[in-house]
């Protein structure tokens, strides 16, 4: 920890705009990123990002100092170059879009350096501070330019409200857009204004290289915690949010440490989080969901091999030992204890000292599982017409998935059958 | 034009188009006209232009030659009588919105520019989604839904515009039989109304079944008219049996060569041939 008189207050008021400034650019930067991200041109964005460096560093030379409005201007002129440019290379010439964005953005990004270079040694250039541009510092925003990019961002904000509606359809399908006779190309125009003018304010925070991660990885992460546009928003804004406070307090403390770096590994951690731990799609709810596959068709085949044991063996007992089971299907010891506790905890199996028993409702699910598996057979057979020695490996696995509906469709279009291909009888519940 | 009786204009005249696409020439002087009240089928083998034609009609590509009227006017004059559906693959389903949101798509338009929908277009949203059997699913995701009620949301948002023409694009195509049921419904409806729908088919075998006025086309225009003029032996042998090998012998020429379909500023005059002008 930073001693105390390294120590600054989160309450310092010059602490609290530079932050409220940095929170106000991420959040217009994802916003707007959000649509690039939807019409999948998030290469686009990291090209428009390195792109503008030229055009700040020439309106530096121009005018001698860095005066956020000629700064902007500057940024925007280059920014909308490099896009027109792409454009005109990927519909133009035989060039493929990928290529046209590599070679725009190194191309831009190499006269950018070597402008930049070319400051560094005049007589101004120590002051000028530029080459915070390429990783961002958010403490080095002065009170008046903070004024400047902050209200700007807010800009970009109204705007996306704005315009919401169009842009999502632009996004989602341009040819029906066109089609109602909106003005894409006016909308596209404005979409890619924001877009630069998002990137100029951004780099106060983050720097030119790492744009591109403020503009998608809010998105990207927030992609996984919903299906629907509004929320996925909200939840990007508030990632951006979040680590944008996080980069410019840290900028305060450390303060020979660009903000850029923190502020896109907080982010970066964020989106890592999201993949794996989001509801329904992240990986651990996936990983889940097959493991609980897993224990459900274990459990299933346990019912049914004690089903087939009481079905095969001449002499009737009541209570089966576990050895009973594994002479049916070989399952791995551990494994077996493990699905019979489940299966007494679900009361569908009696245990007594190392013998176990269906009880009746257990009978009558170990019943269905045997019945869907036959009737899957026969279906196989006089649908698909597949041969009566190819069908048993196929319905091991679907007896597990068919749903109630599904079985009540089969017995009503295979008519109620006795017997399966293999001439074993169908169970069915009221004939015990 | 105003003394005419207005159901006399065509819903449609395609006058003289020629199209390209990547520069290949793929419409040859296509000219025809489409009555009012009609349901056409535009009717061709693969590749023959069927959806070139469709998009050139709605303005999303640039002709070579010739011109478009809708009711009689250029598509800018009568865009909000005009609704197209594109092809159910063009757009990305995964996309985050709800069936509902994509329908209420169809009310978009210059008046409500920025601005939220009102309430006469959610009350038509409703209507388009029980048409098409969507309403209770209307909140879910776009991601979650099959193949034909990906196509019935296409068709409820073209529903919503409140049209006089509709443009489909191949609405028929990988649905299953309780949509294919429900579209027929929904457009011999549409006719009820007096409304005309023009439908991109390749499928000869359901196409007599569908339409009442058919479209045959193979790059160029084989036959146009009601269908029982239109599927004649001999039509469908010219469009379906096979590409005329000189045509698109020259296409492929044009298509490598920089070579310009129409010579520029070059008008039409009147009269039938070059050795009159």
């Amino acid at each position: 920890m930073a001693s105390l008189s390294n120590y600054i207050s989160i309450l310092d008021p010059s602490l609290l705009v530079v932050m409220a400034g940095t929170v106000l650019l991420s959040i217009s930067a994802s916003l707007v990123g959000t649509f690039a991200f939807l019409q999948k041109r998030s290469l686009v964005g990291d090209a428009v990002a390195h792109a503008i460096l030229p055009g700040i560093a020439l309106a530096f030379i121009l005018k001698g100092e860095k005066d956020p409005l000629i700064l902007l201007f500057g940024a925007l002129i280059s920014g909308w170059i490099a896009i027109a440019l792409m454009d005109f290379i990927s519909t133009k010439t035989k060039l493929s879009s990928d290529t046209a964005i590599a070679t725009i953005l190194s191309v831009f990004f190499g006269f950018g350096i070597l402008l930049l270079t070319y400051i560094q040694g005049q007589a101004n250039g120590n002051q000028a501070g530029l080459d915070q541009f390429l990783f961002g510092k958010a403490a080095a925003m002065r009170q008046s330019d903070l004024w400047v990019y902050g209200g700007l961002a807010l800009v970009l904000i109204l705007a996306v409200f704005l315009f919401f509606k169009e842009f999502s359809l632009l996004s989602f399908n341009p040819d029906f857009a066109q089609s109602l006779g909106l003005p894409v190309k006016t909308l596209r125009f404005i979409l890619n204004t924001l877009m630069v003018l998002a990137i100029a304010v951004g780099i106060q925070a983050v720097g030119v290289v790492l744009m591109a991660a403020l503009l998608i990885t809010p998105s990207a992460a927030a992609r996984s915690w919903t299906d629907s546009l509004k929320p996925m928003m909200l939840i990007a804004a508030m990632m951006a949010a979040l680590s944008s406070f996080a980069g410019s307090y840290l900028s305060f403390i450390a303060p020979s440490m660009p903000t850029g770096p923190w502020i896109v590994m907080s982010l970066s951690l964020m989106a890592l989080a999201s993949l794996f731990f989001a509801p329904k799609r992240g990986m651990l709810a996936r990983l889940l969901q097959q493991k609980k596959h897993q224990r459900k068709i274990r459990n299933e085949n346990i019912l049914k091999a004690i089903y087939h044991f009481s079905e095969r063996s001449d002499q009737q007992k009541d209570w089966l030992r576990i050895e009973d089971i594994q002479g049916i299907r070989a399952f791995k010891n551990d494994s077996l204890k493990e699905g019979l506790k489940q299966l007494n905890r679900k009361g569908l199996l009696l245990l007594k000292s190392h013998q176990l028993q269906l009880s009746k409702r257990g009978e009558q699910e170990a019943m269905r599982i045997v019945r869907l598996h036959r009737l899957w057979e026969m279906y196989l057979t006089q649908r698909l017409r597949l041969k009566s020695d190819h069908i048993h490996p196929n319905a091991e696995t679907m007896e597990h998935i068919i749903s109630p509906e599904i079985e009540a469709q089969l017995l009503r279009e295979l008519d109620y059958p006795d017997l399966d291909p293999h001439q074993s009888p169908i169970p069915y519940e009221n004939d015990n | 034009m105003k003394n005419k009786d207005i159901n006399k204009v065509p819903s449609l005249e395609v006058h003289n188009l020629a199209a390209s696409y990547n520069r290949m020439p793929v419409l040859w002087d296509i000219d025809f006209q489409i009555p009012q009240g009609v349901l056409t089928g535009i009717v061709g083998p693969n590749g023959s232009g069927k959806t070139t034609l469709l998009r050139n009609i709605m303005g999303l590509m640039k002709a070579d030659s010739g011109y478009v009227k809708i009711f009689g006017e250029d598509l800018n004059k009568v865009r909000e009588r005009v609704s197209y559906v594109p092809q159910r693959e063009s757009v990305d389903w995964t996309f985050p919105a709800s069936v509902r949101e994509v329908v209420e798509m169809g009310r978009y338009r210059n008046a409500n520019l920025m601005r939220r929908l009102s309430k006469t277009d959610k009350e038509k949203v409703n209507i388009a989604l029980e048409k098409v059997g969507m309403l209770e699913y209307a909140n879910r995701q776009i991601s979650q839904l099959s193949g034909g009620q990906q196509q019935r949301v296409f068709l409820a948002r073209s529903l919503a515009q409140d049209a006089d023409l509709y443009l489909m694009d191949e609405p028929f195509v990988g649905v299953d039989a309780a949509t294919e049921e429900a579209i027929l419904e929904v457009l011999s409806e549409l006719r009820n109304e007096g409304k005309t729908v023009v439908i991109v088919h390749h499928d000869l075998q359901t196409a007599y079944q569908y339409f009442n006025w058919i479209i045959l086309l193979n790059t160029r225009l084989v036959a146009a008219g009601p269908k029982e003029e239109v599927f004649l032996q001999e039509n469908l042998r010219e469009a379906y049996g096979g590409r005329l090998t000189i045509l698109s012998k020259l296409s492929n020429l044009i298509a490598k060569s920089e070579f310009p379909v129409r010579e520029k500023g070059f008008k039409e005059t009147e009269g039938s041939g070059d050795g009159q002008s």
